[in-house]
């Protein structure tokens, strides 16, 4: 619902994971982590194979791997914690080029990075294939209660008026020679937070005016009717069930 | 502080997600009572409202301090919501932000989404509200109060919610850090956020109680006694009302300022990731799309990873150490002196933390 | 030039009756506002800045209620039990385009409204096409709104409205902003619509190009109510309402087409 635009993450592109409808795909990337969580971390291998899983999601998307690989960049302050776990966590040590690690913490870092990274992974191709604006759809559809479904999307909606006004007011701010260097500026700025937020929520109120002077109740009219094929369930459903096969291979194996 | 997939155990997981989902859908309930408590056409803008700060929370959350010996830590937002638009409305604030970071920016897991939820959403809003509601009982009835209240709550929140995570992790963490290390940590460098944290808060709540005080949720019950006490000066009490607010929130932030000052080093060794605070982190993480030079200047991603590698730094070096010693004791003293504020008269303290 | 008197069984478009509202902060902007509109008229709200226009406006459909007195609208008093109807009868254009525009296409923008009223499929399309095809806007059917030119945006904003069907057209200061040419573009699409028009303005020449009628209002209470033409060339009720022409412009010179 914001004005058009699609969010950064998005990856414009005419592939059939990015034609599947929006709740198919949320559905598929949740049961999909909800596996590969609940795969134990000892069948090292399974990993690799959901690692495969995704990247054949990514081709299928043609989204290139370069991409992917960039947006996980997100996850470092959690690699930074998993690099630490190995001398933190107590119990059996294990030398490796002359240094003590622990066993447990070396486990527990791969668990955090292999899990982490294929969650990050999903979410990363869920957005670059999903317009916010059917990701919000989907989720409606998906029964998230309108009045969430309709916060998020004043939420989107005021990204990009506090965005604007943001803007405004950095320039105002810059022309009469301030630049925020740190913490000594934060008075400043916790200032224009509050100047912000009632700019926004004005013109916010603006449009809200207009929407509901047109009939807006709280849910968005269905202009066009997304509906999900039997086939497109399928095809959606592909990714969390190779998942979950890989998933009970390793609990058995 | 937004937990990653396979961080906390599949079991408390889904425990935290159980009482996530319920504590959704008992403020779905009371967020519908507040709706009705707005009255006529106030109902029809609690959803702008309510989405306006989800928009806000968003920003804020983007303020990522690496935190020593656990996650990123930021401001959380949830004071903010609760005072703005209620409790309830509040909790559904916070856990729409948290859906969409994880959907859409893979901040936080999916299946993690219930920890998030419960520790940043439902932790925060409570201890705020909680905290926010006694003071507001009893301190003076005057607008000052509520920006006092308001400021108290924020610091309060943050580490309440820093507290939470540890209980958590020493239950289903998937890893045994010394919870000792992680408790830490956590507190120490969240007490240090909750000041900013409660900065900002008071701040936007200060301002908005001057220009919109229909707009704040916290300070209703405050207006209407005001109105009936001077029945016959109403028309004098608006243009008189407009500065008094301005003004105070300046000597709780004046407080705010000066240790900020102090700790200006010491912050900056944690913040240096997002020196020029909101609205860079806001341009960064994608919120922006017009501001273009900036984020072309640096890319968000360049600024996790500065980020980060101080965290790796500082972390491979320190681990909280810090943290733990020096935050408590500063923390802990602006607590006091703020708390030690309520009932005297601005001038009078600014001169004793200036001294 | 003037409209005819109406047969009696139709009922206004719009009947405003002894409105009063103050805001919630306790400030007070109406103090009884009496207000008919015919059907098929089209009237000028003149007034100041803060004499109330936009509080009174927001009244029209519904939005701000609580106070004194009634509004009706065709016959339909205006109240939470009918909100549904009366939104779909008054088409408000609010000053802003921008504020008025928030879908991604022009044509899921025209659409909102009626798609809200339940409005699906081959009618829906119908509807949409039938209100651009009034403002001249229908080749920019599937273009984002904010790509278009400040004009274009005030059209399609005017049209966004006019797929409603209103029984009034309210206009919020639609000649702000607009260059001479599509100031010109806006005033024939308006004069060629079949529709009640209450238009709320500061530009008194386009007031009198357009509205036969006009009001005006002043500290919240209606202090004017006649011939445009004999409004704006009172210099002292003109003076006294702080409304000024602008310079070297003699209403009684021109012509009106209206």
């Amino acid at each position: 619902m914001s004005t058009g635009h699609a969010h950064k993450l998005y990856r414009h592109g005419e592939s059939p994971v990015h034609r599947l409808p929006p709740h198919c795909k949320i559905a598929a990337a949740l049961c999909f982590v909800l596996v590969v969580v609940s795969t134990p971390r000892e069948a090292v291998w399974a990993f690799g194979l959901y690692a495969l899983l995704l990247g054949a999601v990514a081709a299928a998307a043609r989204v290139p791997a370069g991409f992917v690989l960039r947006r996980l960049v997100i996850e470092i302050p959690f690699v930074a914690f998993a690099l630490l776990m190995p001398f933190l966590v107590p119990g059996e040590r294990t030398e490796w080029l002359g240094i003590s690690l622990s066993v447990p913490g070396l486990w527990g870092a791969w668990n955090i990075l292999a899990k982490g990274t294929l969650g990050v992974a999903t979410s990363v191709l869920l957005a670059s294939t999903t317009e916010l604006r059917s990701l919000l759809l989907g989720l409606q559809r998906l029964k998230l209660p309108p009045l969430m479904v309709q916060i998020a999307s004043f939420m989107i909606r005021y990204g990009d008026v506090i965005t604007d006004e943001m803007r405004r007011m950095s320039i105002a701010r810059r022309s009469r020679g301030f630049e925020a260097r740190g913490v000594r500026h934060w008075g400043v700025l916790a200032k224009s937070a509050g100047a912000l937020f009632i700019r926004s929520y004005e013109r916010g109120e603006r449009v809200h005016l207009a929407m509901v002077s047109r009939g807006y109740t709280g849910t968005m009219p269905v202009i066009d009717e997304v509906t999900a094929s039997r086939a497109q369930w399928a095809y959606a459903a592909a990714l969390p069930f190779s998942a979950l096969a890989v998933c009970l291979l390793g609990w058995t194996l | 502080m937004h937990v990653p997939d396979g961080f906390i155990d599949i079991p408390v997981s889904a425990a935290a997600g159980v009482v996530a989902a319920g504590a959704v859908a008992v403020s779905l309930r009371g967020a519908r009572r507040e709706l009705a408590g707005a009255g006529g056409h106030g109902g029809e803008r609690t959803a702008p409202l309510a989405g306006l700060v989800a928009a806000f929370v968003f920003a804020v959350q983007m303020l990522n301090f690496p935190v020593a010996a656990g996650t990123s830590g930021h401001l959380l937002g949830g004071a903010l919501a609760a005072i703005l638009v209620g409790p309830y409305t509040g909790v559904l604030c916070i856990s729409v932000v948290l859906l969409l970071q994880g959907v859409l920016f893979a901040d936080g897991g999916l299946t993690a989404l219930g920890v998030n939820i419960l520790l940043m959403g439902v932790v925060t809003v409570v201890v705020a509200y909680t905290l926010f509601r006694a003071l507001v009982r009893v301190l003076p009835k005057k607008r000052r109060s509520v920006t006092i209240a308001t400021f108290i709550a924020a610091l309060v929140s943050v580490p309440a919610s820093a507290v939470a995570f540890t209980l958590l992790y020493a239950i289903g963490g998937t890893t045994d850090v010394p919870i000792g290390t992680v408790l830490g940590a956590m507190t120490g460098v969240h007490i240090l956020i909750g000041i900013g944290e409660a900065a900002i808060t008071a701040a936007t709540v200060g301002a908005v109680l001057a220009v919109r005080p229909d707009l704040v949720h916290g300070a209703r019950g405050l207006s209407a006694p005001l109105k009936l006490r001077v029945d016959g000066e109403l028309v004098d009490a608006r243009p008189e009302a407009a500065p008094a607010p301005a003004a105070s929130p300046r000597p709780v932030l004046f407080a705010g300022l000066v240790i900020s000052l102090i700790l200006a080093g010491f912050v900056s060794f944690y913040a240096s990731a997002n020196p020029d605070g909101l609205e860079r982190v806001a341009a960064d993480k994608g919120i922006d799309k017009k501001v273009e030079d900036h984020a072309a200047a640096d890319s968000p991603l360049t600024d996790y990873g500065v980020g980060t590698i101080e965290n790796a730094r500082v972390s491979g070096g320190l681990a909280g150490v810090i943290g733990v010693g020096a935050t408590l004791v500063v923390g802990t003293g602006v607590f006091v002196v703020v708390r030690r504020r309520r009932g005297e008269t601005a001038e009078a303290e600014q001169e004793s933390v200036r001294g | 030039m003037t409209s005819l008197p109406p047969p009696a069984a139709v009922p206004p478009s719009l009947d405003v009756r002894g409105l009063a509202y103050a805001y919630p902060d306790g400030h007070q902007a109406l103090f009884g506002v009496d207000l008919t509109v015919e059907r098929g008229e089209r009237v000028g709200l003149l007034g100041p800045n803060g004499a109330g226009k936009t509080t009174l406006v927001l009244h029209l459909n519904g939005i701000l209620a609580g106070g004194a007195g009634t509004v009706a609208v065709a016959g339909l008093p205006v109240g939470k039990q009918h909100m549904a109807e009366i939104r779909r009868k008054v088409g408000i254009v609010f000053q802003d385009p921008d504020d008025q525009l928030f879908m991604p296409t022009v044509r899921e923008d025209v659409a909102f409204g009626p798609a809200a009223a339940g409005l699906r499929g081959e009618e829906l399309e119908k509807r949409v096409r039938t209100a651009l095809d009034l403002v001249g806007m229908t080749e920019y059917l599937d273009r984002p709104p904010h790509h278009l030119s400040f004009g274009q945006r005030r059209r399609v904003a005017v049209a966004t409205v006019l797929a409603m069907e209103p029984e009034i057209l309210v206009l919020d200061e639609p000649s702000s902003n607009l260059d001479p040419a599509s100031r010109r573009e806006l005033a024939d699409i308006l004069r060629s619509l079949d529709v009640t028009v209450l238009m709320v303005t500061h530009d008194l020449p386009y007031a009198l190009e357009l509205c036969p009628r006009s009001v005006i209002l002043s500290e919240g209470v209606i202090a004017a109510d006649g011939r445009t033409q004999d409004l704006l060339a009172d210099p002292d009720l003109m003076h006294a309402h702080r409304l000024e022409l602008p310079f070297g412009f003699d209403p009684r010179a021109v012509t009106t087409g209206a």
